[in-house]
């Protein structure tokens, strides 16, 4: 586009006639600041648009086959579980203290139903930060030296071979149990899982592996199933030396199972597979109700914004409200549901469809306002979990082995009767019996729906395709910007140069000048290309300051901060000092640094969407809008207007609501008061998020540098 | 219609029976000295420990040489005789197998699994005595035939990508041997009909009229196996004709009702079965054109020893007695028929017990009175099988779509633990396992990423690696293939195999039906040549031996199958085509458009018109003119 334009400078007396295509980009150019103001505000209108134009789900697999055969459970296999439960939470099985004891009985109860069982034992691994292994895939995991009797975890696994399978494929079915403090939440699940167990032995239909993974979640749920997922997919074969858990007196207890006449040949304790895993559920019972209702959350969102895919969300919904009549319900930020604005604009939407259907009876795209208010709660919750890119339970660990997975939490409406229970293990267990029956119908993986969405409600969803729009609506001024900055950068000094030498005397000299002309915007490139490597530096060096031993979150936060200073002084002295060399010509250029700046934004935040759109979503909501108001604060001052004044002002208050630690201390401010707020909050926050590998993290301190043109 | 027509079928097969019968006599009592064809059946049953039942039919016909009996069958079949004649088929074995052998607990050590044990789907191999440049044409040949023979899919392994080489690791060591396997085979009653064709009697008469589908195809385990050696055209001296081998596995669990629960003490009793409550259906005799017709029941020698039979050394001279009491009215358990003998395994290599070997005599009996045996268990019995020295187990390693590893893992057993420690007495003893691996092209194995763990540790390739063949595949045209031959220490615990592979792309066209599905990785066969599988019963005549039994005492080594491995290929959106051709048409109407465009404008043109324009600006009148005159002179060189 800036060909275009010079092309149109440069031979202004004869006017060609401009291609249309042309034309209209130096019309979009020339108006660029009306032009990004609308995109902006189109963007943000339709990414509020979105909870109205979601689509129904559909089960997009016909092989799955959701419901199509009659549960097989039935009041036997739910007393089998009952029994179990009993068992577990009888107060003699918790007289270990590492409640080795319940591990046994479970896997008695597997071995009694004819399972294949193995104790996996493992170390708790804590979340390293390898700084440059942000989207490699898992590894092995680093040996750790000084692991003791006292810190492992056990999990028990049980496999049915399918009698007449392969053995090629396997569905995982996990149940995350804390033998030490188990709740009676936990001992629910063990019940419903072994339900559901104790019937997938005897059905004959089964073509896959079924792998049960009581996962110790005394180390967090997710260490637990990531140690058992590591040792299945990428195992150690070389145990160099490091004390192994065979080693430590209570785990070959472990191993002497009460005399069983065929234990013999189903039990061992090395590591049992099976095929490659087609699916995984993890279930879970929460402990406390107060809900009126018998509902079933579904948690999808894994590391970096990756989702299962949608059919796998669509049977659990369909079978947990078709069949089993239970409310299903995903993810919502509550702090929304309340809030009026939304509601207000909930009731435009909905009285805007009304007028529409009114003109044109088959325009139906308005939905209720109430319905409205909880869809945006449920986008918003989607969009902040897949943005942080931290899994929302053990089933991240799956995705990240390319295996689709979801964690499901059953929250019953409490009472202690027995026959409630046995209602809830019925129901539970039929679910879990129909989403294995379906999986297990599936020939090839899961492949047909879709893997890039958004929730607005367990049936609703928001496709790729829709909500690229509203991101595309808000990224596509920064081109239009940048070159209509770049085009008045080079035209303002072309028009001071033309006043000071006659026209007559436009000569090669000229011709110099303008090939050096073009190659100015290097120099602003440098420019920031040094503030990125700034950027890059203080996103390194939390692992560094990490390193420090006994360092309390407030005063690491203190050394980063300390550090980043210092560094960016080094910088600006052995890089022939370019900031100082910016602000001399600063006057002059800085249109130029800003176009420079706000392309780099525009392919960052480009690429950011095809990694992980949530994140790039938000960060485009924050940085666009910087980018585009940000100008000199000096020029703003002396300009001395109204206009300038609150352009001024916003720019202040954008570039600090922007900075991170400032965002993170009115988020917590907002939902908690401002009162117990922290400077060290940001550091544990920080922390988190690069244990989780989070693609966000690498976008934060990105943001940093932005702020540092203002 | 039907019940009226039948007595009329009955009585035509008692007829053809009856005549069939004579003319046997007559014939064998013709041909004295010369060989004949056979045709004989045999179903051995077998308690497992995990409370199943395996049961083992074995038909074996016999033809002799076409050179002393000409081109004319009697009972062998026909389709058979001509493939080996056309294709000059030396050895070759066709396997279907639905489910997997589980070497943990029904053993893998003795005849019947080392031999029967085979990987899901599809397995052919196949030796020809042909010259090395027409194997592969006999080869395709064959497949095809086959393929018809058996309704099966068996024609995908004609493609040179599928079917492989084995140079020395396959047990019928030769250079004109092919082997192909097709894991993703579905095993059903269209392959098992056209097998039983091949029978004399079909299902309709003797051991065969168990073979009842619904009842074969619940079971666990289902292989049915051709196996067919011919001494036709061989250079060597003995010239014994074909031998057609086939036998039927299945693994079965005998009462089914087993939800209905039942106490714990009684929960791990064997359950008891007979042959009608397994099959559903009884023998009523033999099928007359067989030579010999038995049903045997081995008891393995594990479980012997667990059953305690109140004195060996009474028992073992009574084995040639024929019948005594207490081999059959065991405390432990009973028989409902009679056995008409016993047999005593040998010996064997493990000094503990020795397998027992029930036989009966399917000829005895007849319509009115349908053979059944059963077996009632009266107290619990735990036993173990014997297993394979190393218990192997393959998978994958790796995520993502773009490289892996395979792993092989042999893990010790509890047999070779006893067995080693008597034979390691010098330290010196050395345990041989061979590896044999085919790999597909699109699983890019690097040959030189092999690894060797054993006990886990790292250890050198060079240590344990005694032997080593490896032919890389070529894309689209061969497959990959590896033969190892690992020499273990006989004290190892654990060893490991791991290779590492890219995953290769495939052609649109090159996908299959079900793409997404993932591709099969054949099933690696592990076999301990150190290790022999026989069981040698004691048997007094020679002359009239059962072929099964006979079968038994060959020395076969011990082998077992790994696991088929499913391995996810990146596959395309197969929308994508049409997508393609969209987009290709869009760029293509742009670029003809612009170069239309192009090629069209005269250069200078816009100049002239814009020059025409700023004419036009000065006045309307001068520019009427100027066209108008210009009109007349292009008219007037028109004109000239």
């Amino acid at each position: 586009m800036a060909e275009t334009k010079e092309k149109s400078l440069s031979d202004e007396k004869p006017k060609p006639r401009v291609r249309p295509i042309v034309r209209l980009g130096i019309f979009l150019i020339s108006h660029s600041f009306h032009v990004s103001v609308v995109c902006c505000t189109a963007g943000v209108l339709a990414l509020f648009l979105l909870p109205v134009l979601a689509k129904n789900t559909y089960i997009s697999e016909n092989a799955l086959m959701p419901g199509s055969a009659s549960p097989m459970l039935s009041n036997q296999h739910v007393s089998d579980g009952n029994r179990l439960v009993k068992d577990l939470t009888n107060p003699n099985s918790k007289s270990s203290e590492t409640g080795i004891e319940s591990h046994k009985i479970i896997a008695q109860y597997m071995l009694d139903l004819g399972a294949e069982v193995s104790f996996h034992k493992f170390h708790p691994q804590m979340n390293q930060f390898h700084p440059l292994h942000f989207f490699s895939s898992p590894d092995s995991g680093k040996i750790q030296e000084n692991y003791s009797c006292s810190s492992y975890g056990i999990n028990t696994v049980g496999i049915i071979r399918a009698p007449h399978g392969d053995g090629k494929e396997a569905i995982v079915l996990v149940t995350p149990y804390n033998a030490l403090k188990s709740g009676f939440g936990e001992a629910l699940s063990l019940g419903i899982a072994y339900s559901v167990f104790s019937l997938l032995t005897q059905v004959t239909w089964l073509a896959k592996d079924i792998i049960w993974l009581v996962a110790d979640s005394q180390y967090g749920e997710y260490a637990a199933v990531a140690a058992w997922l590591r040792e299945y997919q990428t195992p150690k074969f070389s145990s160099l030396s490091t004390p192994n858990a065979e080693m430590c007196p209570d785990v070959n207890n472990l191993f002497e199972l009460k005399g069983h006449s065929i234990s013999g040949s189903k039990f061992s304790n090395s590591f049992r597979r099976a095929g490659t895993m087609a699916s995984a559920l993890v279930l879970k019972v929460r402990d406390q109700n107060e809900q009126f209702e018998d509902t079933i959350s579904i948690y999808a969102e894994a590391s970096n914004g990756q989702m299962p895919n949608l059919d796998l969300i669509n049977v659990v919904n369909y079978l947990a409200v078709h069949r089993q009549g239970l409310r299903v319900n995903v993810e919502k930020l509550w702090s929304l549901l309340n809030s009026s604005w939304l509601k207000s604009l909930g009731e435009i939407f909905e009285s805007l469809a009304k007028v529409a259907k009114s003109l044109y009876p088959k325009w139906k795209f308005g939905i209720p306002a109430t319905e409205y208010v909880e869809g945006t709660a449920t986008l918003a919750s989607s969009l902040y979990y897949q943005a942080l890119g931290v899994p929302t339970g053990p089933h991240g660990a799956f995705r990240d082995y390319q295996v689709d997975a979801i964690t499901l939490e059953i929250s019953p409406k409490f009472s202690l009767d027995k026959v409630w229970r046995n209602d809830i293990l019925l129901r539970g267990g039929r679910l879990i019996e129909g989403v294995i029956r379906s999986v297990n119908n599936l020939l090839e993986k899961f492949h047909q729906s879709f893997f890039l969405y958004l929730l607005t409600s367990p049936s609703k969803f928001v496709s790729v395709g829709v909500y690229m729009i509203a991101f595309a609506f808000l990224i596509a001024p920064l081109p239009m910007v940048a070159a209509s900055l770049y085009v008045d950068a080079n035209s303002s000094s072309n028009c001071s140069k033309g006043d000071s030498s006659t026209p007559s005397a436009i000569t090669d000299t000229d011709e110099h000048s303008i090939a050096i002309r073009s190659w100015r915007w290097l120099n602003s490139a440098k420019l920031v290309f040094i503030v990125h490597l700034w950027g890059a530096i203080v996103s390194l060096l939390p692992y560094f300051i990490s390193q420090i031993p006994d360092c309390s979150p407030t005063t690491s936060f203190m050394i980063w901060v300390l550090l980043s200073i210092l560094s960016l002084l080094t910088l600006n002295s052995v890089l022939a000092s370019p900031l100082a060399c910016a602000k001399a010509t600063q006057e002059k250029e800085w249109a130029l640094v800003k176009s420079v700046t706000i392309s780099s934004v525009f392919i960052g935040l480009g690429l950011m969407s095809v990694i992980n759109f949530a994140t790039a979503e938000i960060g485009a909501l924050l940085m666009v809008p910087m980018c585009l108001l940000a100008q000199p604060l000096k020029l703003d001052v002396r300009a001395g207007t109204l206009r300038s004044f609150c352009r001024m002002i916003c720019n202040l208050v954008l570039g600090h609501i922007a900075f991170p630690p400032a965002a993170l201390f009115l988020l917590k401010g907002m939902l908690d008061g401002f009162g117990n707020a922290n400077v060290g909050d940001f550091w544990m926050w920080v922390e988190s998020l690069w244990a989780w590998n989070s693609a966000t993290y690498l976008f934060i301190v990105e943001v940093t540098y932005i702020f540092s043109h203002g | 219609m039907v019940l009226l027509q039948r007595p009329h079928i009955l009585l035509l097969l008692i007829d053809t029976h009856q005549f069939l019968q004579c003319w046997i006599a007559f014939g064998s009592a013709n041909e004295e000295g010369q060989q004949q064809e056979e045709f004989s059946e045999e179903l051995l049953v077998k308690p497992l420990p995990d409370h199943k039942l395996l049961a083992h039919f074995h038909f074996q016909s016999s033809a002799p040489p076409s050179t002393s009996n000409g081109c004319h069958h009697h009972l062998f079949p026909k389709a058979i005789s001509q493939l080996v004649q056309k294709f000059r088929v030396k050895e070759m074995e066709l396997s279907f197998t639905q489910g997997r052998w589980n070497y943990e607990s029904w053993g893998g050590f003795d005849p019947i699994s080392s031999s029967n044990a085979k990987p899901p789907g599809v397995e052919l191999w196949a030796v020809f005595d042909v010259p090395q440049h027409h194997i592969d044409a006999s080869w395709k040949n064959l497949t095809h035939t086959l393929s018809g023979l058996f309704c099966a899919s068996i024609n995908f392994l004609e493609s040179t990508a599928t079917y492989s080489t084995p140079e020395w690791s396959f047990p019928p060591a030769s250079g004109n041997v092919r082997y192909g396997t097709f894991p993703c085979e579905a095993v059903c009653t269209e392959n098992l009909t056209p097998w039983l064709r091949l029978l004399p009697c079909r299902d309709k008469a003797g051991i065969a009229l168990l073979l009842d589908r619904p009842s074969l195809y619940r079971g666990f385990y289902h292989s049915q196996r051709l196996h067919l050696t011919s001494t036709e055209s061989s250079s060597e001296g003995i010239d014994s004709g074909i031998i057609l081998e086939q036998t039927l596995t299945v693994v079965l669990q005998p009462n089914s009702e087993r939800a209905i629960e039942v106490h714990a003490s009684e929960k791990h009793v064997q359950p008891s079965w007979s042959l009608s409550s397994i099959f559903g259906k009884q023998v009523s005799g033999r099928c007359v054109l067989a030579k010999s017709s038995s049903v045997y029941l081995l008891l393995d020698w594990g479980l012997v020893a667990e059953l305690k039979f109140p004195n060996k050394e009474n028992g073992k001279s009574a084995a040639n007695g024929l019948t005594s009491e207490n081999f059959w009215s065991n405390p432990s358990f009973e028989l409902s028929v009679n056995p008409d003998r016993i047999f005593l395994e040998e010996s064997s290599s493990h000094s503990k017990s020795l397998s027992i070997l029930y036989m009966f005599q399917v000829e005895k009996y007849s319509e009115s009175e349908p053979f059944d045996i059963g077996l009632m268990w009266k107290v619990p019995v735990a036993w173990l099988c014997q297993q394979t020295p190393l218990h192997a187990s393959r998978f994958f390693m790796g995520s993502g779509n773009e490289r892996g590893a395979i792993a092989i893992s042999l893990k010790s057993t509890q047999f070779t633990e006893g067995f080693m420690s008597a034979n390691s007495k010098d330290g010196s003893c050395e345990l041989r396992v061979d590896v044999f691996q085919v790999v597909p092209w699109y699983v890019k194995v690097y040959f030189h990423s092999l690894r060797v763990f054993v006990d886990q540790q790292p250890r050198a390739v060079s240590d344990f690696i005694e032997k080593i063949h490896v032919s890389p595949s070529k894309d689209k045209m061969s497959p990959g293939v590896m033969e190892v031959v690992l020499k273990l220490p006989c004290r190892v615990n654990t060893a490991a195999l791991t290779i590492e592979f890219d995953k290769g792309f495939l052609r649109i066209d090159e996908y299959p039906p079900d793409a997404n599905q993932g591709f099969d990785i054949p099933s690696a066969i592990i076999s301990f040549p150190n290790f022999h599988a026989s069981m040698v019963f004691l048997e007094d005549d020679s002359l009239n031996r059962s072929p099964l039994l006979s079968k038994f005492q060959e020395k076969c080594p011990v082998m077992s199958y790994t696991e088929v491995l499913l391995v996810p290929l990146t596959t395309p959106d197969f929308s994508m085509p049409y997508n393609v051709s969209t987009i290709k048409c869009t760029v293509f109407a742009l670029y003809f458009g612009s170069l239309l465009n192009v090629l069209q404008r005269r250069v200078a043109e816009e100049e002239r018109f814009l020059k025409a324009k700023a004419a036009k600006k000065t006045g309307r009148l001068p520019l009427l003119l100027s066209k108008l005159s210009a009109k007349l002179r292009g008219s007037g060189i028109n004109q000239d």
